[in-house]
């Protein structure tokens, strides 16, 4: 049914973390890998081998550069970046697995739905009449279709892994966090307050993605963490008050006066 | 948005097509003239014809029956039960027409309200997505629901109405002018809004939180070559001829046939074709006005790539 549940026992969802993802595309890769041959028809591609590869693919990795134009910061550490110098941010979108999903009430087929026993939004592609409009509601470009069986695809939390009883334990989880090298991508279920997910949320500040389109996305997003300025470091004014050695004592005291040039020494340079 | 062809004859061609049955409907034409026999039949297969070719863009239509049966959240649903619900009296209308030369004007309203409820379906299908926010507007059904009465009436008068030189071809030839003004004046209210609207509130910094660090530019695309995505919501922009083609599609939907109206007022001996010239010419017009209602929409997922400055082509 395209009605959305009430509401959902769990939120299941991802926290993709902005500062530690190094934009390597492991997951987009393990990603298409596992759904390949997991939930529905494979994932295919057209004209791989040839001059205009494309495909169906569930998550992708934009890569975008942000150029602060706050003034320069205060001190080591606590600034996001120094005015005109860019940051690059590797940013990890798949769907969002939203709490107000307009793909689902869009879909007139049925074909999406969302479970109210773990929030995941799915596609039953035995209904699915490839229509796109779940693809044009979706602000986040989650949806692509597939276009050699003309259903549509979507990130599916690899809900045939995480309750997969025959996987270890360790394995499940969606394909794209187990494999992440960075550790940038967590799993977990967002309405347990006291979860991974929602720890990490509450203390490194995560958000949503396009609040305004109205969706309430479970997924989260973590920014990237504040850096020391560039010449802060360095600062000339600190190295020689860490240099002084005015009121050395002890081993130390002797060490340093035997290594000084000595008084007639310094007036000889 | 990609401009397909498959849906901008839908909803042209069935718009026009209930435009006519509006008027067939609210109990014009005689029901034994030959014209008005033609005319239902005209009607029903520019409805039939329009609902087909949405069909053709499907990846599976064989599955298309699926469609109706999400009716309480989706307008797509919902403009596919309302297809199938008013072919019920204007199959009847139609029929009584052809085969009795008769009419019932109950069932006929009955009909000219199934009729609009479908076509403003058909524009909510659009209105209602939150991600293009030049769509997102009430303005959209009203132009949807103009551009159809407007059609119809001057497909009504063009090719089916009272013979010409007579009293009330006049009143429909001056009620065709208002209409075309009107209906345009709706659209130009939409364009006016569309021009300014852009993304909505959505900005690339809000599409990827980054915004309180500064101003977001994308610095590489996830992708080599395009992917559905792209071509079907990241079209560019079709601005590089959008202020010509909107030139076009305001003289042939209203310059043309306003002045052809006009001298079918004046001059009787060819006033007939003047009016088929004119409603033919607005349809021509709407195509294009069409073509330009999905070729220049702005779809949010363009901020994830680049927004306008990747994604407009240069002038
Ligand atoms: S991210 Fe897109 S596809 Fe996923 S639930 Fe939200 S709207 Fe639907
Ligand atoms: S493409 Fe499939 S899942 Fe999406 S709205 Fe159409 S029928 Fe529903
Ligand atoms: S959860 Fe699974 S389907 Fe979704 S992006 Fe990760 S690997 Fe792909």
């Amino acid at each position: 049914m395209t009605s959305l549940p009430q509401s959902t026992n769990k939120k299941l969802g991802l926290v993709i973390d902005l500062d530690t993802c190094v934009g390597c595309h492991a997951c987009v890769i393990n990603c298409k890998e596992w759904n390949t041959s997991g939930y529905g028809t494979a994932l295919s591609d057209q004209d791989p081998y040839g001059a205009n590869p494309t495909g169906a693919w569930l998550n992708r990795i934009h890569t975008f550069e942000v150029v602060p134009d706050k003034p320069k910061g205060q001190g080591v550490g606590e600034v996001i970046g120094t005015a005109g110098e860019a940051r690059v941010v590797h940013f990890p979108k798949s769907c969002l697995h939203c709490e107000d999903a307009p793909c689902v009430t869009v879909c007139p087929t049925g074909a999406s739905y969302k479970r109210s026993e773990d929030g995941i939004v799915l596609v039953d592609e035995d209904k699915c009449i490839g229509c796109g409009l779940c693809a044009w509601s979706c602000a986040y470009g989650a949806r692509e279709m597939d276009l050699a069986a003309g259903v549509m695809k979507k990130c599916t939390l690899c809900v045939d892994r995480i309750y997969n009883e025959e996987l270890q334990e360790v394995d499940r989880q969606p394909a794209c966090v187990r494999t992440c090298p960075a550790g940038a991508r967590h799993f977990g279920d967002f309405a347990d307050p006291n979860s991974n997910v929602s720890l990490l949320v509450a203390e490194r500040g995560g958000f949503d993605l396009m609040p305004e389109q109205d969706n309430k996305p479970v997924n989260k997003y973590l920014p990237p963490r504040p850096r020391s300025d560039l010449g802060e470091g360095a600062d000339l004014g600190a190295a020689h008050t860490e240099e002084s050695t005015e009121g050395a004592s002890g081993l130390l005291g002797w060490i340093d006066r035997a290594l000084s040039p000595s008084s007639k020494q310094k007036e000889a340079n | 948005m990609h401009p397909a062809l498959s849906v901008i004859s839908f909803t042209t061609l069935s718009g026009a097509g209930y435009g006519l049955a509006f008027v067939l409907a609210t109990g014009h034409g005689n029901p034994g003239a030959l014209s008005t026999k033609i005319a239902w039949f005209v009607a029903l297969a520019l409805i039939t014809i329009g609902f087909l070719s949405s069909t053709l863009h499907l990846g599976n239509p064989q599955r298309a029956w699926r469609a109706v049966s999400q009716w309480k959240s989706s307008w797509l649903s919902r403009e596919g039960c309302m297809c199938f619900i008013s072919y019920v009296p204007l199959c009847l209308l139609a029929g009584m027409s052809i085969f009795y030369n008769s009419f019932d004007l109950t069932l006929g309203y009955i009909g000219a309200i199934c009729c609009a409820i479908t076509v403003y379906c058909t524009a909510m299908i659009y209105a209602s997505l939150r991600t293009i926010a030049s769509w997102h507007t009430g303005w959209t059904p009203a132009f949807y629901l103009a551009f159809a009465l407007t059609g119809g009436t001057l497909i009504y008068v063009g090719f089916f109405g009272p013979p010409t030189g007579s009293r009330s071809t006049e009143i429909w030839i001056y009620l065709c002018m208002v209409f075309l003004v009107c209906s345009w004046a709706v659209k130009y209210g939409w364009s006016h809004r569309a021009e300014r609207v852009g993304y909505g509130k959505s900005t690339m910094e809000s599409a990827t939180g980054l915004g309180n660090i500064g101003k977001v530019r994308l610095l590489e695309r996830p992708h080599a070559m395009g992917n559905y995505l792209t071509n079907e919501m990241a079209f560019r922009i079709g601005r590089k001829h959008a202020q010509k083609l909107n030139r076009i599609a305001l003289l042939l939907g209203l310059v043309l046939p306003l002045i052809l109206l006009a001298l079918a007022l004046q001059i009787a001996s060819v006033a007939a074709f003047f009016t088929i010239v004119a409603a033919l010419s607005f349809m021509a017009g709407v195509f294009v006005d069409r073509w330009l209602f999905f070729a220049t929409a702005r779809h949010a997922v363009g901020l994830y790539y680049g927004g306008d400055d990747a994604l407009m082509p240069a002038e």
